[in-house]
C-alpha cells in the first residue's frame, strides 16, 4: 500500500505524465534520488545551524495552520528560529510575484501551489534547486526518502531538466463525493464511466425535491478544473510540443458538452454562480447526488454539526473516460527563496515540514491529502484517525491515475479567467465548440507570449 | 520631486522679493502634491506606453496598449457595465433619499428613533454587507427567494443571472447608501425658510405646488452634493461588485475597476492596465465636468 514504485501500474502512469507533456523527465529523477538518499544517512545534525532565524510565508489554510501550531517543535529540534506569516491564497501569490521581483523578499521559504506558481516561479528562476542538499550526506534528513512521496507530487516538484526546486507537501485529487441515501433510494450504483455517470445524474435529478443530481463548480475561473477533469477523460491536454493549444480539440469540446449537460441540465438553478463552498453547501444538506471537487472535504461533510449527511457519503474516484480514466491533480509544496541568505536552516524547515510526522498529523487533522504514502498507514495505526476507510482508498486510487489539473504554464490565472467565462456562458446556454474555440483564439497570444519573455 | 523644487525657486527677477518669501511657503505643499499625485500619474501614463508583465523586461509599444483596448470587446463591455450600474445606482437613491428626507422632515413620533435607524446601514462595513447581501441571493438557501415565495412570485436568480446581475448589484448599494442621500438631503431642508411656505399657502397652493416650486428647486443643489458624492462612490465601486459577483456570471457584471483588478493584480500586466487607469481617468473628468454643469444649473434656478 505504501509503496507505488513496484507496482504494476507505474508504467501505464509514467507514460500518462508523458502525454500530460511537460517536465516528463522529471520521473527520472526520482530513482536517483531515493538511491543517494540511501547513502545520506550519516554526519546529519538537526542542531547545526542552532541560532539562525528564518522567514517563512505560507498560506492560510489547514495545512499552514497545523504547520504553524508545530512551529515550537521545529526551533526546539533544531534551534533555528522561525518567523512565519500566513495570509489569504490570492494575496500571498500577489505578494510572492512583487517580492520575488523585488529581488529582496521577505522570505526564505514560501510555501506554493504548484498548479498556479510552479511555471511561473521557474521561469524566473525563483527558487532554489535542492539536489545539492539531496546528495549531501550532513544535509538531507534520514526521513528524507523519495520513494516514500507520490509520483503526482514529485512530478511538479522535479522540473524537466531534472532540478528539484520544492518539496511537495500535500496533494489534492479531484473525485466524485456522492450521496448513498440518494444513490440507494433508486438502487442506482456509483458510475465507473462518464456515461454512467451522465446517466446517473439524469435519474437522480429530483427539481421537485429540490435535489439535483450533479453539482460542481460554475464560477468562472474555478470552474476550469472541473472541465480539465472531462477533458482528461476523454483523452485530451492542454499544449502540444510546438505550444500550440488543444483546448480546442475535440476531445476539449466532448469534454466542455459533458460539463454543460451535468451543470445546466441536472446541476441546481444559478450554478454559474458556485464555487466550491456553495457546492459544499448544497451536498452536505443532502440536495445533490454527486459533487465533483479536490479531495479535502471529508471533514465537513463528516461533520455532524454541519452536515446533513453524515455516514451517507460515497467517496467514488473518478470514472473513467471514453479514453482513460484520470484525476486532475493539484499539490502544494515549499521551496527556498533564489534570494535567501539562509538557505541551510531554509532547507531544514522544509525537510521538517514534508516529514513523516507532519504528514501523519496533517491526515489525522484532517487538514489535507499527505504526499507520502507511508502517511496512510501511519495514521491509521495511531488509531486517532476520523476519516472513513472509503476516503483513503479513494486517495490512494486517485493518486495513482493522477494527471496535472491545469496545464503547467506561467499566465494560469488568465487561463482559467478565459476558458471560465467560456464555461460559464456555457452553462447559460452558449455552444462548447464555439466559445471553445473564442477562448483558445484569445488566450494562444496571451501564452506565445508568455513563453517568449 | 527635486526638479520641482528647481522649477519654482529661481524665479525671473522682476518678481518683488517679498513675493518670492512667499512662495517659499507653497514649496512644502509643491512637494507634497508632485510626490503623491502627479509623479505617480506621470509614472503611469509612462507605464502605459510599456508592453510590462511583472517578471519580464518591459518593451516600449507607443500607443498599442491603447489601440489594442480599442478593439477589446471585454473593455468596452465593462465601460458599458460601469455606466450602466453607475447610472441606477446614483438615480435610485437620489429618488428614494429624497423621498426618505420628505418624510422624515416633517413632525411626527418617534421620529428621532426611526431615523437613526434608517441611517444604520451606512454604518455598515461594505465587506461584511456585501457577505451578508451574498447569503440572501443564493437560489436555493438565500431569504430573499423565501420571501418572493411568501408573496406567490417564483424564484429568482439573482446575482447569478447574466440580465438581472447588475439590477440585483444595484439594489445592495441602494440599500447601503440611500442614507446617506437622505442625510444630504435632510440637511437642506432643515435650511430652508419658512416664509416663501407660508405665503404660498395663504395664495392657495397645493402640497404638490409647494414641493414643485419652492422646496425642491431650494434643495437642488444639496440633492446634486448628494449625485456628486453617489456618482464617485457608485464609479469606484469595487469591493460590493467583487465579494458578491467577482464580475460574473461570466463577464456579465465586470466593471472597469475589476478588469482593471484583473489585469494588474491578477494577470500582472502592469502596461495594459495602466492604460486602462489612463482612459478611466479620462472617462471620469468626462463625467466631472458634466456634473460640475448640472451644479452650475441647480445654482441658478
Amino acid at each position: 500500500m505504501t509503496d507505488h514504485t513496484r507496482d504494476d501500474s507505474t508504467d501505464n502512469h509514467r507514460r500518462r505524465l508523458l502525454q500530460a507533456g511537460l517536465g516528463a523527465a522529471a520521473l527520472g529523477a526520482v530513482p536517483g534520488a531515493s538511491l543517494l538518499n540511501a547513502q545520506a544517512q550519516s554526519g546529519f545534525d538537526w542542531k547545526r545551524f542552532n541560532g539562525e532565524k528564518i522567514e517563512i510565508l505560507l498560506v492560510k489554510s489547514p495545512r499552514g495552520d497545523l504547520l504553524t501550531k508545530y512551529h515550537k517543535e521545529f526551533e526546539d529540534l533544531t534551534g533555528i528560529e522561525v518567523g512565519s506569516e500566513m495570509i489569504p491564497e490570492q494575496q500571498q501569490r500577489q505578494k510572492a510575484v512583487i517580492e520575488f521581483n523585488s529581488g529582496n523578499p521577505s522570505f526564505d521559504v514560501i510555501g506554493l501551489s504548484y498548479h498556479v506558481q510552479k511555471r511561473q516561479f521557474a521561469k524566473n528562476n525563483w527558487l532554489t534547486d535542492v539536489r545539492p542538499y539531496i546528495n549531501d550526506k550532513s544535509m538531507a534528513a534520514p526521513d528524507l526518502d523519495f520513494a516514500d512521496f507520490a509520483k503526482g507530487g514529485l512530478f511538479y516538484a522535479v522540473e524537466a531538466d531534472g532540478r528539484v526546486m520544492s518539496l511537495p507537501f500535500n496533494l489534492d485529487p479531484w473525485m466524485v463525493y456522492y450521496n448513498k441515501e440518494l444513490f440507494d433510494a433508486k438502487g442506482i450504483a456509483f458510475p465507473k464511466t462518464f456515461a454512467e455517470m451522465t446517466d446517473a445524474a439524469a435519474k437522480l435529478n429530483d427539481p421537485g425535491k429540490g435535489v439535483c443530481g450533479f453539482v460542481a463548480r460554475g464560477l468562472k475561473n474555478a470552474n476550469v478544473p472541473v472541465w480539465t477533469s472531462f477533458l482528461l477523460g476523454y483523452g485530451g491536454g492542454y499544449v502540444d510540443k510546438n505550444g500550440k493549444l488543444m483546448t480546442d480539440s475535440t476531445e476539449a469540446i466532448d469534454g466542455a458538452k459533458m460539463y454543460q449537460t451535468l451543470l445546466a441540465k441536472y446541476g441546481p438553478a444559478g450554478v454559474a454562480g458556485y464555487n466550491w463552498n456553495e457546492s459544499q453547501s448544497l451536498f452536505l444538506q443532502g440536495k445533490a447526488a454527486m459533487w465533483l471537487d479536490g479531495i479535502g472535504f471529508a471533514q465537513p461533510l463528516e461533520d455532524p454539526t454541519k452536515s446533513r449527511i453524515v455516514g451517507k457519503v460515497g467517496y467514488g474516484v473518478m470514472p473513467a473516460g471514453p479514453k482513460q480514466q484520470v484525476s486532475a491533480l493539484f499539490a502544494d509544496g515549499e521551496g527556498i527563496s533564489t534570494y535567501s541568505k539562509k538557505k541551510g536552516p531554509a532547507w531544514f524547515y522544509i525537510q521538517w515540514a514534508s516529514n513523516k510526522g507532519n504528514q501523519t498529523r496533517m491526515l489525522q487533522a484532517a487538514a489535507g491529502a499527505p504526499v507520502r504514502t507511508s502517511a496512510y498507514a501511519a495514521a491509521q495505526a495511531t488509531g486517532d484517525f476520523k476519516a472513513p476507510k472509503q476516503w483513503v482508498e479513494c486517495m490512494l486510487a486517485s493518486a495513482k491515475i493522477a494527471q496535472p489539473g491545469l496545464p503547467v504554464i506561467a499566465p494560469v490565472t488568465e487561463f482559467r479567467d478565459t476558458f471560465g467565462i467560456a464555461l460559464t456562458n456555457m452553462i447559460n446556454g452558449a455552444d462548447p465548440a464555439t466559445e471553445l474555440k473564442k477562448a483558445t483564439a484569445e488566450f494562444q497570444p496571451v501564452l506565445d507570449k508568455s513563453e517568449k519573455a | 520631486m527635486s526638479t520641482t523644487t528647481q522649477a519654482v525657486v529661481p524665479r525671473p527677477g522682476f518678481l518683488a522679493r517679498r513675493q518670492r518669501s512667499y512662495i517659499l511657503f507653497i514649496v512644502p505643499a509643491l512637494v507634497v502634491v508632485g510626490a503623491v499625485i502627479v509623479f505617480p500619474w506621470l509614472f503611469t501614463v509612462w507605464m502605459s506606453a510599456f508592453d510590462w508583465k511583472i517578471g519580464s523586461v518591459p518593451h516600449f509599444i507607443g500607443f498599442d496598449n491603447y489601440i489594442k483596448l480599442a478593439t477589446n470587446q471585454r473593455f468596452h463591455e465593462a465601460i458599458v457595465h460601469t455606466l450602466y450600474f453607475t447610472a441606477l445606482a446614483v438615480i435610485v437613491p437620489l429618488i428614494l433619499g429624497t423621498i426618505a428626507a420628505l418624510i422624515f422632515h416633517r413632525e411626527f413620533p418617534l421620529r428621532g428613533l426611526l431615523r437613526s435607524i434608517f441611517t444604520m446601514p451606512m454604518m455598515a462595513t461594505p465587506v461584511a454587507v456585501a457577505l451578508v447581501w451574498t447569503m440572501m441571493f443564493h437560489p436555493q438557501q438565500g431569504v430573499l427567494n423565501y420571501l418572493l415565495s411568501l408573496v406567490g412570485l417564483p424564484p429568482s436568480l439573482w446575482v447569478y443571472s447574466p440580465t438581472l446581475v447588475i439590477p440585483s448589484l444595484v439594489l445592495v448599494e441602494v440599500w447601503h447608501w440611500t442614507p446617506l442621500v437622505m442625510l444630504i438631503v435632510l440637511g437642506g431642508l432643515a435650511a430652508l425658510p419658512i416664509e416663501p411656505y407660508e405665503s404660498a399657502r395663504l395664495d392657495g397652493a397645493t402640497e404638490w405646488q409647494l414641493f414643485r416650486y419652492i422646496t425642491f428647486p431650494l434643495v437642488a443643489p444639496f440633492i446634486v452634493v448628494a449625485a456628486v458624492i453617489r456618482t464617485i462612490d457608485a464609479i469606484k465601486a469595487f469591493d460590493t461588485i467583487y465579494v458578491i459577483s467577482s464580475g460574473g456570471p461570466g463577464t456579465a457584471s465586470e466593471t472597469i475597476n475589476l478588469y482593471l483588478y484583473l489585469q494588474a493584480f491578477a494577470f500582472y500586466n502592469v502596461g495594459n492596465a495602466s492604460a486602462v487607469v489612463v482612459v478611466f481617468f479620462v472617462l471620469i473628468l468626462a463625467l466631472a465636468m458634466l456634473l460640475l454643469y448640472v451644479r452650475q444649473r441647480a445654482k441658478w434656478t
